[in-house]
């Protein structure tokens, strides 16, 4: 499949029984189909219903949407042979092994049987699970479940894969080498990522959409979503420090309790000094994506939970 | 093709290999569930039924096969989303839902070899009468797979689901006419039992042995009256069923 654009053109999508509530509303974008597209959103933005649209799992009410020229809609058969997704709430069967989950999912694709089984070894193997990859699924904890789940997408040929919360209930040193193998796999492949780690999605994705109640409310590069707000920088202070007086940016408590301080580049350096020479400790980072987010989302109405 | 063997395949192994590998003890399920009325039916009636009982259990395995379908298709749709993770990838549905129903017959090997093993001892049915009894099985079976697959797709709640599954078969599987002649009933309730397949099913399969004895318009009624549902369920399933989402 040649790459070129993921383009959605006013998709929008009315479940039968939301009583007209748009779960996806007239959403437009263009991003290119290489690297990692993270779709960032709180509960209910239409994460996923984007995602199961994409992936040829839903009809939308309206719009249209492809992938690489391929509309989703009347190009779903051949769509299908490219990708792969796992959905948010998918779950390893119990009576099943991990190597059996990945074998059958192969066989699936089309994959012999032998092949399968050699590939569905070494996808467990890459993913941390060689001394798993025999036992029933059911005495696995909640993060091999997860892992043998990705090691299916992995193992496949799918040159664009959905993958919709896929570290959910991980742990830290289990994310972190998921991390590192969606990388990897985003090198050669094109990866459509919903998470609710912003982290995860500053520090993989190439792309960023930003949905809420069914809009999209920001899209770009990091960089790009940056350059929505008016200050680039972040410091933040112990909420006991005797701050300095800011005159270009707004001082703030941050969600962690301390006083962040959003500025431009100037000022920031200049705050910096003098809390250094007053021996406040601080740290000073440019904006992050949860700031981003914040903001996106305040920008577009209230943000509490839906 | 060989694609489409290998998606086959895949369905067949999670649907009942594995299960039955992993898991032998739901074999036992498998076996005692038509068995069962088998049991009763023949005790009830000292031995007198004996014949349209093993030819009942025959057509409840079957159907309880193809209605087995639904609950276990709406069980890995819903609770594993495995269906989703399908639908995206080059398998068709057709392959899908053909390794899952093979998956149910195998499922229900151990019951159908104690029945085939009953059968030759107490019907002996002759060539003519097997291909007979083997076309209402293949029948029972293709109806019920087509209305489990349909209602499957609609289903979004697997313990709705299950229930429903049960519904239908304790109505078209046990209720009928299927474990003893239709004659048995009295005569009201015989124009109802005249509304589910697997009374024409049974009144066949009871014929065809010598059980029951039938003008050959009533048999040919059976016949067309079983193909033509089975055509009509499939229609439906081809038509009516989804597999995306809308």
């Amino acid at each position: 499949m040649p790459t070129g654009t993921l383009l959605c053109e006013s998709l929008t999508k009315v479940y039968d029984d939301s009583k007209g509530k748009k779960a996806l509303d007239s959403v437009s974008f263009e991003v290119p189909s290489h690297g990692i597209f993270s779709l960032i959103g709180m509960n209910g933005a239409g994460k996923t219903t984007l995602v199961r649209i994409l992936a040829t799992q839903l009809a939308p009410t309206a719009g249209r949407a492809t992938i690489n020229g391929l509309d989703v809609m009347s190009d779903a058969k051949k769509i299908r042979e490219h990708i792969a997704c796992i959905p948010q709430e998918a779950r390893t069967i119990p009576w099943m092994t991990p190597k059996q989950t990945v074998l059958s999912y192969l066989l699936w694709r089309g994959v012999g049987y032998s092949e399968a089984g050699r590939r569905a070894t070494e996808a467990l193997a890459e993913i941390g699970l060689e001394a798993q990859v025999n036992l029933l699924n059911r005495r696995l904890s909640g993060g091999t479940k997860r892992k043998a789940l990705v090691a299916t997408v992995l193992s496949s040929d799918a040159e664009i894969i959905f993958l919709d919360e896929p570290t959910t209930g991980l742990d830290p040193i289990s994310r972190q080498e998921l991390w590192t193998s969606l990388a990897r796999l985003a090198e050669h492949r094109f990866l459509i990522l919903t998470t609710h780690y912003l982290e995860e999605a500053e520090r993989l994705a190439n792309f960023i959409g930003v949905l809420h109640h069914g809009k999209l409310v920001g899209l770009g590069t990091l960089d790009q979503l940056r350059s929505t707000l008016k200050y680039q920088y972040s410091l933040m202070v112990t909420s006991d420090a005797e701050l300095p007086v800011v005159r270009e940016g707004i001082v703030t408590r941050a969600r962690t309790g301390q006083t962040q301080i959003l500025t431009d580049e100037s000022e920031a350096y200049e705050i910096s000094k003098l809390l250094l020479e007053k021996g406040v400790k601080f740290s000073m980072s440019k904006v992050s994506l949860e700031d981003i987010f914040f903001h996106l989302v305040h920008r577009t109405g209230e943000a509490g939970p839906e | 093709m060989r694609a489409w063997g290998r998606e086959v395949l895949a369905s067949v192994l999670v649907n009942s290999i594995y299960e039955m590998k992993n898991y032998p003890v739901v074999l036992l399920n498998t076996v005692l569930s038509p068995l069962s009325f088998l049991i009763v039916i023949t005790f009830v009636s000292r031995g007198q039924l004996i014949g349209e009982a093993i030819e009942g259990g025959f057509i409840m395995s079957m159907f309880q096969s193809g209605m087995s379908l639904q609950g276990d298709l709406s069980h890995l749709k819903n609770d594993f989303k495995l269906q989703d993770m399908v639908v995206s990838s080059p398998t068709t549905p057709s392959a899908y839902v053909a390794g899952m129903a093979l998956g149910e017959i195998i499922y229900s090997i151990p019951a159908l070899a104690v029945l085939t093993v009953l059968a030759a001892i107490y019907i002996q049915p002759g060539t003519v009468e097997t291909l007979e009894l083997l076309g209402v099985f293949l029948l029972m079976f293709l109806g019920s797979v087509a209305m489990g697959f349909t209602l499957s797709t609609f289903s979004s709640d697997i313990v709705q689901s299950f229930a429903f599954s049960r519904l239908i078969s304790t109505v078209f599987a046990t209720l009928p006419p299927v474990y003893y002649p239709i004659t048995y009933i009295p005569l009201p309730f015989r124009y109802a039992a005249y509304l589910s397949p697997t009374t024409y099913a049974g009144e066949i399969a009871q014929s065809s042995t010598g059980l029951i004895q039938l003008p050959a318009t009533d048999i040919f009624s059976a016949w067309t009256i079983l193909l033509a549902v089975t055509l009509a369920l499939f229609l439906i399933a081809v038509r009516k069923s989804r597999w995306r989402d809308v």
